[in-house]
């Protein structure tokens, strides 16, 4: 709905929306700031802005002494696992729901979704003993899985929107020039599904990556990702902001940088579609 | 198109998910209804045998739970009024025609992609924190004394933190429902003499409100569970200040070791979730058609 204004009404609204975008982001600019002092300086008050030495010696030692390295394989091997997995499982499913379409598929999607609404919080003390009970407590096995079972059915209605779209007359042209079913389900329709199926990835591995009630409550260290590195932090000793930053950089700017590639499937990805 | 066939194959094709996807709901939830009305304690796991409903009645009428519920109700309304607000409003404004509307929406979206141990933490150490965090800076430049916010107003810096974590996600989807906001009709209004407040409230307004319900409702889903934010700040405290049901939960099973009253809450917490899942199904189920 934008509309033409002045300049002058322009400049206005430019400043305040900039205003109001940096304040919203100050803490991460403030983290990001602080992960580059030395400790001293990053208490110091009143509060040191730009004016310091930078240096990388926090995030040295965050990676030497904490076993940063370790935390971040695991996040890595966890949500990639989990939403590769998923989309395994998620892809046929979605498909024949978008090709097929049945007089039970609504049924069946919304019951799919309902099982997302299982509080987590719920369910902790079964899949608890479950992981107990198979000696499966703090591994990457049981996070992948759990991880994978909690979104599977976010990627599943978002593939099945991405494929929705994809027009049902191509097939039949493509059938009529006497495509097999293989030969159409290479040449036609991937090349029309991989933009849908690349955001639904991204989307996924981002919740994976940020998911913090099962990877805190069913890792120790083994197979403890970042969230639980991080958590790590609440019972500081001595001086360390600095390094406190340090490591949440580390544990967010990869998600970060990936999220803002996703922004614009966001919206869709996380309403299921119901607001485009 | 669907022939007798493709049907087979279909059921075939989607039968995997169906199938992992009741399991992981059957069986959880199967065994915290067993659990639930049983004696059984981590710790003494001799005194185990049914339990009647004393689970039940051990963890509604503790005095734990009446706070958490109201902690979890001042918690997701709280968080909500603030986002859907704050978010309307930052909406409306990124909406107008601006110079760079790319950066600003990737800054303002940003908090999203934070994960909430590292949002927690750094909000609890580096602005709340009375003598070196920021916000205590700024009370001594303004000349007031220092103030613990996490321990003299647990809930509401928990609030703070989770609406800052959320805000993004109300705001990215209010802007796209702005953003398909017919401009003729609001240029019309205007030339017939309506007010901007008027064109707010019944123009655009009205037009927001499938997406205000729908931002509402997931996150409410997503509220309900927060953890690791009280997890990493408070861990609840002090004393029970900022026990949320999930939190409560988590104490009675992982610290407590009392999985019966656990599961008893676990099946509280179903019941509530549930009530709030029937409103959002038919919001999104009506997208279907």
């Amino acid at each position: 709905m934008a509309r033409a204004v002045t300049p002058a009404r322009k400049t206005v609204n430019t400043a305040a929306a900039w205003i109001v975008a940096l304040i919203i982001f100050f803490p991460i600019l403030w983290t990001i700031l602080t992960s580059f002092k030395p400790e001293p300086v990053a208490v110091a008050s009143p509060p040191v802005f730009l004016n310091f030495d930078w240096s990388f010696d926090n995030y040295r030692t965050v990676i030497q002494q904490r076993g940063y390295g370790q935390f971040f394989w695991n996040s890595v091997v966890i949500a990639f696992g989990s939403t590769i997995l998923g989309m395994i499982i998620a892809i046929p499913a979605a498909w024949a729901m978008a090709f097929v379409h049945g007089p039970r598929t609504k049924d069946l999607l919304m019951w799919m979704l309902s099982t997302k609404m299982m509080p987590a919080a719920g369910v902790l003390v079964p899949i608890y003993l479950i992981a107990v009970y198979f000696k499966m407590l703090d591994t990457q096995i049981l996070l992948t899985v759990v991880l994978m079972l909690m979104n599977l059915p976010i990627i599943i209605w978002m593939l099945y929107t991405y494929f929705r779209e994809i027009p049902v007359d191509i097939l039949e042209a493509a059938r009529m020039d006497g495509a097999t079913l293989f030969n159409e389900i290479v040449y036609v329709l991937t090349p029309m599904a991989v933009p849908g199926i690349a955001s639904t990835l991204l989307l996924n591995v981002i919740l994976a990556w940020n998911e913090s009630f099962w990877t805190l409550n069913l890792t120790a260290f083994n197979a403890a990702p970042l969230t639980k590195f991080i958590a790590g932090f609440s019972s500081p000793q001595g001086l360390f902001y600095a390094k406190l930053s340090a490591a949440s950089v580390m544990a967010f700017l990869p998600i970060l940088i990936l999220g803002w590639f996703s922004q614009k499937q966001l919206v869709r990805g996380l309403t299921f579609g119901a607001v485009k | 198109m669907a022939t007798q066939a493709s049907r087979s194959a279909a059921r075939l094709m989607i039968s995997p998910s169906v199938i992992l996807l009741f399991l992981w709901m059957a069986v959880p939830l199967g065994m915290v209804i067993y659990y639930s009305f049983r004696r059984y304690r981590l710790l003494n796991p001799d005194r185990a045998g049914w339990a009647g409903w004393s689970n039940y009645s051990n963890f509604v009428f503790s005095p734990d739970f009446g706070g958490a519920l109201v902690n979890t109700l001042i918690l997701v309304l709280g968080v909500l009024l603030l986002t859907v607000i704050l978010g309307i409003l930052i909406a409306l404004l990124i909406d107008q025609p601006i110079w760079g509307q790319g950066p600003v929406r990737i800054l303002v979206i940003s908090p999203f992609f934070i994960m909430p141990p590292v949002s927690a933490l750094v909000w609890k150490n580096m602005f709340f924190n009375p003598s070196n965090g920021l916000f205590g800076e700024l009370f001594k430049y303004l000349g007031m004394p220092p103030y613990d916010f996490l321990g003299q107003a647990p809930l509401a810096s928990i609030v703070t933190i989770v609406a800052w974590e959320w805000l993004p996600f109300a705001t990215l989807i209010l802007l796209t429902a702005l953003q398909s906001l017919d401009g003729e009709q609001l240029e019309a209004a205007e030339m017939d003499g309506a007010p901007p407040l008027k064109r707010f409230f019944y123009i655009v307004l009205p037009h927001m409100s499938r997406a205000i319900t729908v931002v509402v409702l997931i996150q409410t889903i997503f509220l309900l569970g927060i953890f690791g934010e009280i997890l990493v700040t408070t861990s609840g405290g002090p004393g029970t200040a900022s026990t949320t049901l999930p939190f409560l939960i988590f104490k009675k099973a992982l610290l407590d070791f009392d999985v019966g009253t656990a599961a008893a809450g676990g099946i509280v917490a179903v019941i509530l979730a549930n009530i709030v899942a029937i409103f959002l199904m038919k919001a999104i189920g009506k997208n279907l058609d």
